[in-house]
């Protein structure tokens, strides 16, 4: 029983709710309710984190009713520390967008409605990590996916319009489809508990526990924008105001790749789909990498390589030994910093330059090299440069992927090592394009630059404004956040190695949840 | 729990009657469409939820006053209600969402990517001047080979005529050839300029 639990979900859950009591003229409590709130879910989530770590997995059950009837929270290694980086993200996202908010009061992200729904989206995501319940899973996404769809459209201007019906409409049915899923398990077992449902699926057929599996990695695959699944990303993420984009890519991929994690640790320990993982992890690197290297726009070159870097994640999920899922957990915190300070940084250059086409940028070295630095320091890291957490990351991934070996995983390797190589060129390019030319030759284009509606054109923001030092602030918080990953690297790496230890031991997992009289029947599988 | 939990055949088939109907309307390209077929896939996921619950016609789990008989499984129902709560906001914003959409471009198609449009056109264009390209190299290699041809034909003339002339005229008599026009001419022009920035 630990009190704490239940706070990073409830807390900006209220705070919503008096933000919208409060409304739109007191800007200033809006502001600090929200940083005190994310700060104060950061300081809970470390809390847990180092509680979980050093005297196992914490449970708390909602309205005191026994675990497989109640509703289950739960934080072990691996949901307490995706739980801290995703709070210390959003919070300097958050701090991102009350400086730009101050900076330009924009029209179309009214304050008012973006912070509760920030929050919400908050407590969706701390909702997710922490539920012991897969449908409370359900529910927390859903939180998270309202909120998202709120964010995504903001403000209601026509490209978001457009932008954001694909990507609702892309996660309402992979919701659905999750629903399906949960259906289909709670037909099968009769429950619903994560750790009931450990115990229960090993003694179903074969056919239907991969029935099952597969439904929910779809579910998630959808989320976490695996290759065959990701078209929607690149359309929709780059059209959102920077800090919800931001945030959506760093942070909302991850939660699909965290009940990848869960599910597939818990639920469905062994390795019947490693084939088709190894599969689509080859896939996703290639294809966006690929993707990447011909796009003409910093935010959708930033989506594109975010799809192949899920491809490493679902890559460390297909070995599934226990050094993999360690450099799993390690990479995924790596790249939810990244990311998201990585499209902070293209916000910068939006406001600096004008633009994220990378046709009509240039020069920007000279202007402001301060966001040259920023720019640099984040882009060389997902390239995976020696010192930086990126390379850490790979490292250990192509070192579980070769002490496993085999022909496939080795592909598999060669392929991770080649998309590295292709991110780092596709960044480098919009580097030169960005930040080295000349700015005549950034507009001496003779191609007509677009070919548009007029709509749309008339969507894209022009001139050019000073960088509120908030904004400037929050991005040196996510790579200084960046950079401690190489600094405390050892600790970090053996963190995630139990994380891992865990992970693949999931009895400990199913002790704790389960209540304390061994004789309960409803633990024992029915006849 | 109750006492039979196969879930009821008339229930199941419902709910994948209605999933497959929601799936067909979500391939069209007409928003009104895709936002029906997702209800109707919600409706019928629930419906799915619903069946697990077992046979129909047990009492429901109330105060202890089913008599101790077999009662329905709570847990499903209670789980529907969570999910139609949820479907029914998701619709709820989905149809202002495609309404604000109607009210903007003026119909309900599913517009395409814009930034993708873009890559395939500039792919598109490029294909196009390498094709013009190579035409144009073609069309000047080809007037290359015919003036060397021709330059050639005339040559042979030449020396055909000056050896008629040698035969016929006196041999010791040393003459310059009078210069060819075509020979310096005529010869090989420049190639057209390479390179995509032509």
């Amino acid at each position: 029983m630990n009190a704490l639990l239940p706070l990073p979900v409830l807390l900006p859950m209220l705070a919503a709710g008096v933000k919208i009591v409060v409304g739109p003229r007191h800007p200033v409590v809006q502001r600090v309710i929200s940083v005190l709130v994310l700060s104060t879910v950061v300081v809970v989530g470390a809390v847990l984190l180092v509680t979980a770590d050093r005297h196992g997995p914490q449970t708390t059950q909602i309205g005191g009713w026994p675990a497989p009837v109640g509703i289950t929270l739960i934080v072990d290694r691996l949901s307490g520390a995706m739980l801290t980086i995703s709070a210390a993200v959003t919070l300097c996202v958050m701090i991102y967008a009350i400086a730009q908010d101050m900076a330009d009061r924009e029209p179309v992200t009214p304050l008012s409605v973006f912070h509760p729904t920030f929050l919400l989206l908050v407590s969706g995501v701390a909702d997710s990590f922490l539920a012991g319940d897969l449908f409370n899973l359900f529910v927390g996404f859903e939180i998270m996916l309202t909120a998202s769809y709120v964010l995504i459209t903001l403000g209601g201007t026509p490209a978001r319009i457009r932008a954001g019906m694909t990507y609702i409409m892309v996660a309402l049915m992979s919701s659905m489809l999750f629903l399906v899923a949960i259906a289909v398990l709670y037909a099968a077992t009769g429950t619903v508990n994560l750790a009931q449902l450990a115990v229960r699926v090993r003694d179903l057929p074969d056919g239907v526990a991969r029935i099952a599996e597969v439904m929910l990695l779809v579910a998630f695959g959808v989320k976490a924008a695996v290759f065959p699944l990701s078209m929607w990303l690149p359309d929709s993420y780059p059209t959102a105001p920077a800090p919800v984009t931001a945030v959506f890519a760093g942070l909302l991929t991850k939660i699909g790749i965290y009940g990848m994690l869960r599910t597939e640790t818990l639920l469905f320990p062994g390795h019947a789909l490693r084939v088709p993982l190894l599969i689509f992890a080859f896939a996703s690197m290639l294809v966006g990498v690929f993707g990447a290297m011909v796009q003409v726009d910093l935010n959708r070159l930033l989506s594109f390589t975010l799809v192949s870097h899920i491809g490493y994640m679902i890559f460390g999920l297909a070995m599934s030994t226990r050094s993999a899922l360690g450099a799993t957990l390690f990479y995924v915190l790596h790249h939810i910093t990244i990311q998201t300070s990585l499209f902070l940084v293209a916000g910068l250059i939006e406001r600096r330059g004008g633009s994220t086409s990378l046709r009509r940028l240039g020069g920007l070295a000279r202007s402001s090299p301060l966001i040259g630095a920023l720019f640099f320091v984040p882009a060389m890291n997902l390239g995976g440069i020696p010192p930086l957490s990126g390379f850490l990351g790979k490292l250990g991934l192509v070192d579980a992927g070769l002490s496993l070996g085999g022909p496939l995983v080795c592909a598999v390797v060669a392929t991770a090592l080649l998309t590295s190589l292709l991110t780092l060129y596709s960044l480098v390019k919009a580097w030169n394009q960005v930040f080295w030319r000349a700015p005549r030759d950034a507009f001496r284009t003779d191609e007509p630059a677009v070919d548009v509606p007029e709509e749309d054109a008339a969507d894209w923001p022009v001139g050019t404004a000073r960088l509120a030092p908030g904004m400037v602030g929050a991005t040196v918080a996510l790579i200084a956040l960046s950079l401690a990953y190489t600094v405390a690297g050892g600790p970090l790496v053996r963190l995630t190695d139990r994380a891992a230890d865990e992970m693949s031991q999931p009895a400990r997992y199913i002790d704790t949840v389960r209540p304390a009289s061994n004789g309960d029947t409803r633990w024992i599988v029915p006849g | 729990m109750s006492a039979d939990q196969t879930p009821p055949i008339l229930l199941t088939l419902c709910g994948g009657v209605l999933v497959s109907c929601g799936v067909l309307l979500m391939l069209e390209r007409s928003l009104t469409r895709l936002v029906v077929g997702t209800v109707l896939i919600g409706n019928g996921a629930n419906l799915l939820i619903l069946s697990t619950g077992g046979k129909p016609r047990h009492a429901p789990i109330l105060d202890g006053s089913h008599g101790g008989g077999p009662f329905s499984d709570p847990l499903p129902q209670a789980m529907i209600l969570t999910a139609i709560v949820i479907t029914l906001a998701s619709s709820a914003f989905v149809f202002s969402i495609s309404y604000r959409s109607g009210r903007i471009t003026g119909d309900d198609e599913v517009r395409d990517d814009i930034e993708d449009r873009r890559v395939t056109h500039v792919d598109q264009r490029l294909r196009t001047e390498v094709r013009e390209q190579r035409r144009e190299f073609r069309a000047w290699s080809r007037r290359q080979r015919r003036t060397i041809r021709q330059a050639r034909r005339d040559l042979r003339a030449r020396i055909r005529e000056d050896r008629r002339r040698r035969a016929t005229d006196d041999p010791t008599r040393v003459e310059d050839y009078p210069e060819h026009p075509e020979a310096r001419d005529g010869g090989p022009d420049e190639p057209p300029e390479r390179g995509l920035g032509a």
